[in-house]
């Protein structure tokens, strides 16, 4: 064995630290190295106004004014053949700008592309809903509303599609507890039992590496199964072996006491 | 003509068994266990293969029934959502006395690896349970025990007694 040198917790200290570390982006190229794209891009910028756009893993990102987003849908259905919506939703962005990144992305079966349709909306405004255009945008708006709280204009039934429909907030901001704000944790207290029973079932156990090994209210383990709440047997040393009991000592009104000695464990599957 | 045999030698010569209603009762009770079809999630596989013909649930009388009225015992299989805690403490309040239930899984036990904002943490939180099985999901086997331990617990009941309604609080 080495010698024992006192190392001065050198693993709590950061060691490394990378100054002119820059996040990985993927490489991005101009619209007008891809004829098909240029030519959708012009279709969009006759009527509306383009904040910025290129051409990422050979799909063409288009970033626009929130307010024009179902003209553009339209544009790019109507005239540019991009017949699927294939995937909408948001991004939460409320902590940096305030604002939620709303993304469409559109297929062209015919000509083989894709196009990506974003733009980036101020907390509490709303979007125009795409639905009419395209009826993959009803759930997938529902979906972001109830996720995100991203608010649609003219939605035909926008109601909650996961969460139930009295649930308070959006898990899916980042500002959410993965593990619920006070309204989620007590929601099925309140709701069934209401909120004084909430001093009698307690708070949730979140510990999930909680293990009481004389837990005799919830927990027995198996093959050492106790009545409810019946006193710990404190026991020092290993915990003493108590056989399987199936049935009572006395045995069972008109079955016959099964005899581990008898029983039979089956080898062969296919017997 | 049927032929049977009477041993005069036993039980005072009376083709009879003696015992106590307890007993009976008990003994009626534990062998027709009916359970509620209740798989939530993946621990719902092993309850149906409980109930399949390998390990054929029928031969101790527990019969899965779709209404909560003709059930005894309610095997919840899976994960409790919150959304769905509502229904699940409806459809037990639906279920007639004496009734009974087995939380099978992690899931039910504590909300298991679903340690987040949609999970209920433990079934516990809405219904008694009078049963929880370990496992994630437990063996077919494990719930044959569980439920001839279920069977064991009726057994030590007294059959006859003023049927207090089971709560939670």
């Amino acid at each position: 064995m080495r010698a024992y040198t006192d190392k001065k917790d050198a693993q709590k200290k950061a060691y490394y630290t990378d100054r002119y570390w820059v996040a990985p982006q993927v490489p991005k190229s101009t619209v007008e190295s891809d004829e098909v794209f240029a030519a959708d891009l012009e279709a969009i910028k006759a009527k509306f106004e383009v904040i910025e756009a290129y051409i990422q893993v050979k799909q063409m990102v288009v970033i626009i004014k929130p307010e024009d987003n179902y003209g553009v849908l339209e544009v790019l259905k109507d005239e540019c053949d991009y017949t699927q919506l294939s995937e909408m939703s948001a991004i939460d962005w409320l902590a940096d700008k305030g604002q939620l990144e709303v993304f469409y992305q559109l297929l062209s079966m015919n000509k083989r592309k894709r196009i990506r349709v974003k733009c980036f909306i101020d907390q509490g405004l709303a979007v125009e809903s795409v639905n009419p255009l395209f009826r993959s945008a009803d759930w997938a708006e529902r979906e972001a509303y109830d996720m995100l709280g991203l608010k649609v204009n003219n939605h035909p039934f926008m109601k909650r599609i996961l969460m139930p429909d009295d649930w308070e907030g959006h898990p899916l901001h980042k500002s959410y507890p993965l593990q619920g704000d006070e309204f989620a944790q007590w929601y099925e207290v309140d709701k069934i039992f209401g909120k004084e029973a909430r001093d009698i079932i307690g708070p949730e156990n979140r510990d999930p590496a909680m293990v009481d090994r004389y837990d005799t209210e919830r927990f027995g383990r198996l093959g050492h199964e106790v009545p409810r709440g019946a006193e710990p047997k404190e026991s020092k040393g290993p915990e003493p072996t108590t056989p399987l009991a199936y049935q009572e000592e006395e045995g069972v009104f008109m079955i016959e006491k099964f005899d581990e000695e008898k029983s039979v464990v089956i080898r062969d599957r296919d017997r | 003509m049927a032929q049977h045999q009477v041993n005069y030698m036993q039980d005072g010569g009376l083709p009879v068994a003696l015992t106590s209603i307890d007993k009976l009762a008990n003994w009626g009770r534990s062998n027709s266990l009916w359970a509620l079809t209740y798989g939530l999630a993946c621990c719902g596989i092993e309850m149906m293969a409980s109930g399949a013909s390998r390990y054929d649930f029928d031969r101790f009388g527990t019969i899965f029934r779709s209404s909560p009225r003709q059930a005894d015992i309610m095997i919840v299989a899976g994960t409790l959502t919150k959304k769905h805690a509502e229904f699940i403490r409806r459809l037990y309040d639906q279920m007639t006395e004496p009734k009974w239930v087995i939380s099978m899984g992690s899931c039910a036990n504590t909300g298991g690896m679903f340690n987040t904002y949609a999970t209920v943490q433990g079934v516990d939180r809405v219904i008694p349970v009078d049963l929880y099985l370990p496992g994630c999901a437990p063996r077919p086997e494990t719930l044959q025990y569980g439920v001839m331990l279920l069977q064991k617990k009726i057994r030590s009941e007294k059959a006859i007694k003023s049927q207090k309604p089971k709560r939670l609080m």
